[in-house]
């Protein structure tokens, strides 16, 4: 089997039997201590008043009832997180001051029952003076919007300007400059699982256990210590055996870790909250609402020269961290596939009474793509080019690898041109644009898109402070940040067989069933033969401030540290051998599972064989060696650096490939879109599991539909949340999905030992893209394009309406022909 | 996410769950299946001194026919329905309808009762009853009495029963051989509540239509009968230009709602559009 190797196979995932049977341990089934008593969030019903009093008297004389804290309690008890920005905003774990959106914390009642504790927090008075709210970005930095933090002074955030090259030479050059404006709505993941977390507060060992389904960064783990004035090894993080589903989110639940800790301290019994899905849609996180002006330079063969980014990212109620990423968690990838080397960003943070953001799924790469690949769109109109053709002319070529990117990526590997060649070759791209010249003739409204994306995967932290401004940064006592690490140690038993030991937290990846195929090739076992555990636990597992399943990282970091720990393993079982055989351990090697000398025949020493030697018989032991057979392994990107003063940085570590085709067809009575065909080719190096590869695509792409076609967290102008359930709050289910043409192009990253890069976020940040310009271009004789999303039909056959009265219905013609001056669906 | 403390009763007759509703006073809910009632009751927006549970009431589940008539026991779960030999011959638009009622799970505890007593205006069942001019058996403390389609919901989530009545029977006539039907819905997602809704049917009569039946799900704060739509396809028969015509009335004669899903004007063009579609579906199954 070994010559084979299990990497590459779709090996059936191991974690499936426990969770199809329903056997999985989910937070809400993990019982870590006796006695628990459970919490219910009293919540601001104003999107924006300040808080008056409260009054706990009649919620504290319920039968059932332990006790109750307030923000008066979070004020005197606890800090605020700090926040990756330098506008004074203090954000605790709920509100002291202020409420600041709808569903913002601000008492938690404890009691014996969740039903107890949720009729005890109908009782809790809370005196409110409510104040104006204000949504929209836009209008939040008018001079007479309501400002939501006085001591900030308006509702900007933070501002940066950043400038690479020469952008303004750039558009004074160009043949033609293209300007347009993109809304993308705020939407979340919606994981299966809601927040979940237990709290005990010991006040003999000074020690708090906070159990719960958080996935990483631990970076907040120092940041909770902070505020709940704790020294990191007095307070511990302990997440259970499954999580159902992240996708970004479930890393915000750490306001919710502290609150529950404060609410255990005060109280002095274990406290248990599980989110419901109310709450869950009201205030867990999503990602920005961005308003976004775009511009775009180039010459008349569709080379483009530089591009303006103006952002306005919407983080709600408080900025947290680690935000502003919305901005800047791109940075590295900014230009996407592109040549161009001029770029001018001003990217603005602002607040609003909304809920509150974070990293979702493609952190901010849906936003980018949605807006570069639809001004790409634009440039072929302007050009009468044909998209295929403009996007060509500027791709960066396989010979550039690797290729350093004007805001300082680092793409490691790729074949842009290739793996699009591919996606235009499985649709049929000439055949698709045949089939709409028929369809136009006979008044159908038929369409192609494009998507290209270049897929970041393991955030080097160091990006968050492109946030902050160059000269800050180079103060003395300003900190530089990077890094990308994760741990594995791999363990043999006496019998022979292997324990994998992660500080990952997956949520549903099948981190059990990859890590055993790679351990398996490793040692020339099969997989069955190695048990992975997961189950981060802070003080038991080594791990770093970068540590955590986030950012696609496990799919490169988590694996190398998982090879290497078994690489190291493997030279000492060698060395051990060569000992046992009295031969210099170059002559031998690791072969089928066995040690062997490289040539002739002599005598072999299974893995079985030298680990009962080794456990049993430390005499056997090589002078020097370390007794036991385990090995840790902390693999660390070296090519994580931090931000330069010219706003440079790697923001990733892998960059792999998405190329996406989509055929719509528009009706134009209901204006429902039916997706025709869809053809995503990815390029995420080596592909260890093409089985869970595949799935990860599925759920992208579908996660792309829901923003592009469904989901949307709305409010009215005065802030109330019109999407509090899942019949407002429509999530695409199996029935929405489309068919998915799938197809992988291997570009082997040569930073990672086996080659992979992380693949968890894929088309969901190309999927809105590419359906907008396939429904622009279908509605192109109309005049329409897609520059706002979702598109609900109801909004898009108003746009239809509207044109259909100043434009004739399709006409067959040249495929991309339309008028130019139809106005942009709003 | 819990509902507010309630008091729950499990009768095992009919009498016995009015007694129930008589000693609460009008403050207790009657469950059915609980595919609305339950997460009302979660999100305490209902809040209820008692449940009278009939879902221990077994004589309230059953099928038959009688003097040309469909009688459904309130308490027939719409998966019963689906897979009824009875309502497949007799209420064929019904098993259409009950198809496009949420998903396997909500209709394997949905109830036809239930979903008629909770009136939502979106939802298949009361624009079937009102297409087909059926009637619900209410019983109280004195005794039953039938309500017709028409007289039976008066607005959002409200019907005429009283607080002491519980809806013990849908009866509906059974649809003449050879009528054709459709019921043409939009939704944003498959299982959703329809956006708007079309149920149809017509009864051919050579080049003419004998009846037309027209009715909404989703238009309005009830189930609409269009009648005025309908009249036009009596007068004119089946033709091309009849429907466009009574597809174009069938727009005029609704005063929708906007909601976050749609606006009141995509509503009112739908109805006209999925008018047309359900006509033409029908008009292809129609015989006679």
């Amino acid at each position: 089997m070994s010559d084979q190797g299990w990497i590459g196979k779709s090996v059936k995932r191991v974690e499936d039997y426990r969770l199809l049977t329903g056997r999985g341990t989910y937070i809400d089934d993990h019982p870590p201590v006796a006695n628990l008593c459970h919490a219910a969030i009293v919540r601001s019903p104003h999107p924006h008043a300040r808080i008056l009093g409260y009054d706990l008297s009649a919620a504290l004389a319920m039968d059932g009832v332990v006790g109750a804290i307030t923000g008066a309690d979070v004020l005197k008890h606890s800090k605020p997180f700090s926040v990756g920005v330098t506008a004074p905003v203090q954000y605790f774990c709920a509100a002291t001051d202020k409420a600041r959106f709808v569903g913002e914390p601000v008492a938690v009642v404890v009691a014996r029952d969740r039903y107890v504790a949720e009729d005890a927090a109908d009782l809790v008075q809370v005196s409110y003076e409510p104040l104006p709210a204000v949504v929209d970005p836009e209008r939040a930095l008018e001079p007479d919007a309501p400002v939501l933090h006085e001591a900030v002074g308006s509702n900007l955030a933070n501002n940066r300007r950043l400038v690479y090259g020469d952008p303004d030479r750039a558009f004074r050059d160009a043949d033609v400059v293209i300007k347009e404006r993109f809304r993308f709505p705020k939407y979340g993941s919606t994981p299966i699982e809601t927040y979940g977390v237990i709290a005990r507060w010991d006040a003999l060992d000074g020690v708090c256990t906070v159990w719960s389904n958080f996935m990483g960064p631990f970076i907040m783990h120092p940041l909770t210590a902070r505020v709940l004035g704790l020294p990191g090894n007095k307070l511990r993080f302990i997440v259970p055996p499954d999580i159902g589903g992240s996708f970004g989110i479930k890393s915000l639940i750490y306001p919710y870790m502290a609150l529950i800790a404060l609410a255990s301290k005060l109280t002095g019994v274990a406290v248990k909250w599980i989110e419901d899905r109310h709450e869950h849609l009201m205030a867990s996180s999503t990602g920005t609402d961005r308003v976004a002006y775009r511009e775009l330079a180039a010459k008349k063969d569709g080379t483009i020269l530089g591009m303006r980014f103006r952002w306005l990212d919407n983080v709600g109620g408080y900025i947290r961290s680690p935000e502003p990423g919305c901005s800047f968690r791109p940075t590295g990838n900014f230009v996407g596939p592109y040549r161009f080397q001029n770029l001018e960003v001003d990217a603005s943070t602002v607040m609003t009474n909304k809920c509150l953001t974070g990293p979702n799924r493609g952190y901010a790469c849906g936003h980018l793509y949605f807006e570069t690949e639809g001004m790409m769109d634009r440039l072929a109109d302007t050009l009468g080019l044909d998209p295929v053709e403009v996007r060509r002319r500027n791709l960066i070529p396989a010979a550039a690898m690797p290729y350093r990117t004007p805001t300082g990526g680092l793409y490691d590997s790729g074949d842009y041109p290739q793996a699009f060649d591919k996606a235009l070759e499985m649709a049929k791209y000439g055949e698709l644009r045949r089939e709409q010249a028929k369809a136009r003739a006979a008044g159908r409204y038929f369409g192609i898109g494009l998507a290209l994306a270049v897929d970041p995967s393991v955030s080097n932290m160091g990006y968050v402070a492109t946030a902050l401004d160059p000269q800050f940064r180079a103060k003395p006592e300003y900190l530089p940040k990077s890094g990308a690490v994760d741990s594995a140690t791999i363990k043999v038993d006496p019998l022979g067989r292997v324990i994998a030991i992660l500080g990952t937290t997956p949520q549903g990846q099948g981190h059990q069933t990859v890590v055993s195929q790679i351990v398996a090739d490793e040692l020339g076992l099969v997989p069955e033969d190695v048990t992975v555990v997961d189950e981060m636990d802070t003080f038991t597992r080594v791990w770093s401030i970068s540590s955590g399943t986030y950012s696609s990282r496990f799919g490169s970091v988590g694996t190398s540290a998982v090879a290497l720990a078994a690489r190291k393993l493997k030279k000492k079982l060698v060395e051990y051998a060569a000992h046992l055989m009295d031969m210099p351990p170059e002559q031998l090697e690791f072969r089928d599972g066995a040690v062997r000398a490289k040539q002739g025949k002599g005598p072999s020493y299974s893995v079985k064989d030298l680990a009962g030697r080794a456990h049993w018989n430390t005499e056997s032991l090589p002078e020097g060696m370390e007794p036991g057979l385990q090995a840790t392994a902390v693999f660390g990107f070296t090519v994580a650096k931090a931000v330069d003063a010219e706003d440079r940085v790697n923001s990733s570590n892998t960059y792999g490939f998405i190329a996406e085709v989509m055929a719509v067809e528009v009706d134009p009575e209901t204006a429902a879109i039916k997706i025709l065909r869809y053809v995503t080719v990815h390029d995420a190096g080596t592909i260890i599991n093409p089985m869970i590869a595949e799935g990860q695509i599925y759920g992208g792409a579908l996660h792309g539909l829901g923003g592009a076609l469904y989901e949307e967290l709305a409010y009215d102008e005065d802030g109330n949340l019109l999407t509090g359930t899942f019949m407002d709050y429509l999530v695409p289910t199996a029935c929405e999905a489309p068919t998915i043409e799938i197809a992988h192009v291997v570009s082997p990253s040569p930073l990672t030992p086996l080659g992979s890069k992380g693949l968890g976020e894929s088309s969901s940040m190309t999927v809105p893209a590419v359906i907008a310009n396939a429904v622009s271009d279908a509605l192109s004789p109309l005049g329409i394009r897609i520059n706002e999303l979702p598109m609900t039909p109801s909004k898009l056959w108003k746009a239809i309406e509207r044109a259909g009265r100043s434009h004739a219905a399709p006409t067959a013609g040249h495929p991309r022909s339309r008028p130019t001056t139809g106005p942009p669906v709003q | 996410m819990k509902p507010p403390k309630f008091d729950y009763h499990a009768p095992r007759s009919v009498d016995e769950a009015l007694g129930l509703l008589q000693r609460y006073g009008g403050d207790a809910k009657v469950l059915a299946g609980g595919q609305s009632l339950m997460p009302l009751l979660n999100f305490r927006l209902s809040r209820p001194a008692a449940l009278v549970d009939l879902n221990r009431i077994p004589s309230l589940a059953y099928i038959t026919e009688q003097d040309g008539q469909v009688r459904l026991g309130a308490m027939t779960r719409q998966r019963t329905i689906e897979f009824s030999p009875v309502v497949k011959e007799r209420l064929p638009l019904l098993r259409e309808a009950t198809k496009l009622v949420g998903h396997l799970p909500i209709r394997t505890r949905g109830t036809i009762g239930g979903s008629l007593a909770h009136a939502d205006p979106s939802a298949e069942y009361p624009a079937v009853l009102t297409a087909l001019e059926g009637e619900v058996v209410a019983r109280g403390p004195k005794g039953e009495r039938v309500i017709k389609a028409k007289n039976l919901f008066r607005t959002y989530l409200t019907t005429s029963l009283e607080p002491d009545e519980i809806l013990v029977e849908v009866r509906m006539p059974a649809m003449p051989a050879g009528a054709g039907f459709a019921l043409e819905e939009f939704a944003r997602r498959h299982g959703d509540f329809a956006i708007i809704g079309i149920a149809a049917m017509v009864v051919r009569d050579g080049p003419r239509c004998r009846t037309a039946r027209l009715t909404t799900a989703g238009a309005g704060p009830v189930p609409l009968r269009l009648r005025a739509a309908e009249e036009i396809l009596e007068r004119d028969g089946l033709t091309d230009a009849a429907i466009e015509a009574a597809a174009r009335r069938a727009s005029e004669l609704v005063s929708p709602d906007a909601d976050i899903h749609a606006s009141a004007d995509y509503r009112r063009h739908l109805t006209g559009v999925l008018t047309k579609r359900a006509l033409k579906r029908a008009l292809g199954a129609a015989r006679g």
